[in-house]
């Protein structure tokens, strides 16, 4: 290796990036033991709630709206993919365009308020695009879209084996979270952190507090648009279940149960609720009670969240997450 | 370099694992029932389905050529992405071998398209929607019970003639309701009915009030409800506490027993009804009936559960005939033997996956007229199986030769 090309930087295997390392090695061999659609419906969600907790967690804006953007990008997904014959690669970027579009405009108007009125309004426009999605024939309503086909990526890989469609939801997964990580560490996350913690005094060091805000709103719905996308490739299917305001506060649910702007924490999270209702779908209504009391007990006892509580509880043995 | 060697291990690994994963028969015949536990379907379809399944699998001896039978169950909650999830877990992690019961269209279809391309058998009792065994239909799927053709345009002919001339439709806004009011509305124009026009409705739906003046501001003299189980119920006592009752007749398009006997029969005597089965009709069906009862509090089953006992149990009779699971070889035994059992005298399977057999005319009893509970029907015409159920000439499956 040419060690003039990286000068300073310390390639020493921290313990940090040991965990990173047997996190990802992890998930490399995980289908092989595990079910691969339970995982990449993990993976989604994991992205969803990622794309969430930028912007709650380190912007301080809660949105009660992202199904919008999650479920809205699949229908887009799984219409251009199933009726005008997209390639998946091609029709996940409509899906992301459409949900960074809608994320434009309603953050443009969303951003004006903040605190309870962000959250009802983002609520507002998520109902009124769940509206749009019962009535619009294209979404065919209470049936959704079904049958999408999961086609070949860029013409040759077959997505249709479960393998190939896992591996390619974890490379898109890993590349989104490290594209989040660049986020909240570049100047700009740190611009993003400064208004969160003290909004007045962002403004009076000469930021432009609505344009940061905005950025990182776009940013958030493109993120949350992906993963829905991604989700009607694997399930072969867009639903009304993706855009109802029950998607939103499940993202809600996952976030806080794994930790508020943590890099891991909504990971930790949608794995946490999505293997609930997988594993215990057989209690049927169950579910949203057994998830409540889960709720109940972490906001008791660990406020930060599981991955929240880990990093201080590591940081003591001396490893730094 | 040790991350190299790491990652070489662990696809060495990867591969000798996914080697020892191969798929086999698994020396079983599972069966999932995938209904509605929780919600507005529960009552008519639910648990009662289970049983059913579970009756069949007794009956069939509890193994077939020395292969043991096991019935899962699952709530799909009524939604098309939970079917789908539970039916692909099913057909590729858990050995399941066909699927049965599917109340509710949007679930039916999305198993539907699973099952299909994966091979295995569907059974759907449950759903309506008349797709099923048009454009939807496929080679390993079957409708059992009813349809929409059978019930909503029976009842609308028979209720046009008796002088029911226009009509204002309340409709459960997704793919069943909307082909329940659009079978309803050929029929009642072919028997010279006038429609007066509709609203729909979301679905599961609780207050009904402005959809019921809606309704009463039209001017009909009939209501159809093109819904079902809670959302019937609901829509029925409803209209009853707004007096709409008095000067417009209500007409269920698809009605179950267990409608009835949530509704009571002082709200719903006289009301006219297409059905597929009656507990009441002859020994047989008597004799499934109580047994069925045994297990379930005293209910009766409803034209759905006794759908799934006798799909269920044609299903297993033919796995023994073909002696085999393989889903396609069992379905064209499925279609080649004929149906013989309480719920159907002499059904048959056409090649698009319609089950054909007799269908009944019912007015619900007054309760001067009713001996007692679940006693709710008087049948008033036994509708020969191919005039009840749509034409192989109007099909539009892909399977049906022309």
């Amino acid at each position: 290796m040419n060690q003039k090309a990286i000068p300073v930087r310390n390639r020493a295997m921290t313990p940090q990036r040991l965990l990173v390392l047997a996190l990802l090695l992890l998930a490399l061999a995980a289908p092989f033991g595990i079910y691969p659609i339970f995982l990449m419906k993990g993976l989604c969600f994991a992205l969803f709630a990622a794309a969430f907790n930028l912007l709650l967690g380190y912007v301080g804006l809660l949105s009660f709206g992202h199904a919008m953007f999650f479920g809205f990008a699949s229908y887009v997904t799984a219409h251009a993919a199933k009726e005008w014959g997209f390639s998946p690669e091609l029709a996940i970027l409509a899906g992301v365009a459409t949900a960074a579009a809608l994320g434009l405009v309603t953050g443009w108007l969303a951003i004006r308020r903040s605190g309870i009125y962000f959250a009802m309004v983002t609520l507002a426009f998520s109902q009124m695009m769940f509206f749009v999605a019962i009535q619009a024939p294209f979404t065919h309503g209470e049936d959704g879209i079904q049958g999408v086909p999961r086609g070949h990526l860029l013409g040759f890989i077959d997505l249709n084996d479960s393998l190939a469609m896992y591996y390619f939801v974890l490379a898109v997964f890993v590349a989104s979270l490290l594209f989040i990580h660049r986020i909240v560490t570049s100047p700009f996350g740190q611009v993003l952190k400064a208004i969160r913690d003290n909004e007045p005094r962002a403004i009076s060091l000469g930021y432009e507090v609505e344009r940061y805000k905005l950025l990182a709103f776009v940013l958030s719905a493109a993120l949350a648009g992906l993963a829905g996308s991604m989700k009607s490739v694997v399930f072969q299917l867009a639903s009304l279940a993706d855009v109802h305001w029950h998607a939103s506060g499940e993202v809600v649910l996952m976030t806080l149960l794994g930790g508020v702007g943590t890099v891991f924490g909504p990971t930790v999270g949608a794995f946490l609720v999505v293997a609930i209702q997988n594993y215990l779908s057989e209690t049927g209504s169950w579910v949203t009670i057994i998830q409540g009391v889960i709720f109940i007990l972490c906001v008791l006892m660990f406020r930060r969240g599981m991955a929240g509580m880990l990093g201080p509880m590591m940081k003591k043995r001396g490893i730094d997450v | 370099m040790i991350i190299k060697r790491l990652l070489m291990s662990v696809a060495a690994l990867a591969l000798s694992t996914g080697l020892a994963h191969a798929q086999f028969s698994d020396g079983k015949v599972k069966i999932g029932v995938l209904t509605d536990l929780s919600g507005t379907y529960s009552d008519l379809a639910g648990q009662g389905n289970i049983v059913a399944a579970q009756m069949a699998a007794e009956d069939a001896g509890g193994k077939i050529n020395g292969m043991p039978i096991e019935i899962v169950s699952a709530d799909h909650q009524n939604k098309a992405d939970i079917a789908s999830a539970i039916a692909r877990k099913w057909y590729e992690n858990e050995g399941v071998d066909a699927i049965a019961d599917l109340v509710t269209t949007a679930a039916a279809r999305a198993v539907r398209e699973i099952s299909k391309e994966k091979g295995k058998i569907d059974l759907i009792s449950g759903a309506a929607s008349l797709p099923l065994t048009n454009d939807w239909c496929s080679p390993t799927g079957f409708h059992w019970t009813y349809d929409n053709f059978a019930t909503g345009a029976g009842t609308a002919a028979s209720v046009t003639k008796q002088g029911g001339s226009s009509w204002f439709f309340l409709t459960a806004d997704y793919a069943f309701g909307h082909d329940l009011q659009a079978q309803s509305e050929r029929a009642i124009k072919a028997n010279g009915g006038e429609i007066k026009g509709g609203v729909r409705h979301p679905f599961p739906n609780a207050d009904f009030s402005s959809f019921l003046l809606q309704a009463q501001a039209s001017g009909a003299k009939i209501i159809g409800l093109a819904n079902a189980g809670a959302d019937t119920i609901n829509a029925i006592k409803q209209a009853k506490e707004f007096g709409i009752t008095k000067s417009q007749n209500l007409v269920g398009l698809l009605i179950f027993i267990t409608d009835i006997h949530s509704l009571g029969l002082e709200t719903a005597q006289g009301m006219m009804l297409t059905t597929g089965f009656y507990w009441d009709i002859d020994d047989q069906t008597r004799a499934f009936a109580k047994r069925f009862a045994a297990k379930m509090n005293g209910r009766m089953p409803s034209m759905i559960q006794a759908g799934v006992y006798s799909a269920v149990s044609h299903y297993l009779k033919s796995i023994q005939a073909a002696k085999t699971d393989e889903g396609v070889k069992v379905a064209d035994k499925m279609r080649e033997l004929p149906i013989k059992d309480f719920f159907a005298k002499n059904g048959k399977l056409r090649p698009n996956g319609r089950m054909v057999h007799d269908m009944y005319l019912a007015q619900v009893k007054t309760p001067a007229e009713s001996k007692g509970p679940w006693d709710y029907y008087k049948i008033l015409r036994t509708i020969p199986g191919d005039e009840a159920f749509q034409p192989l000439s109007e099909n539009t499956c892909p399977l049906v030769k022309k």
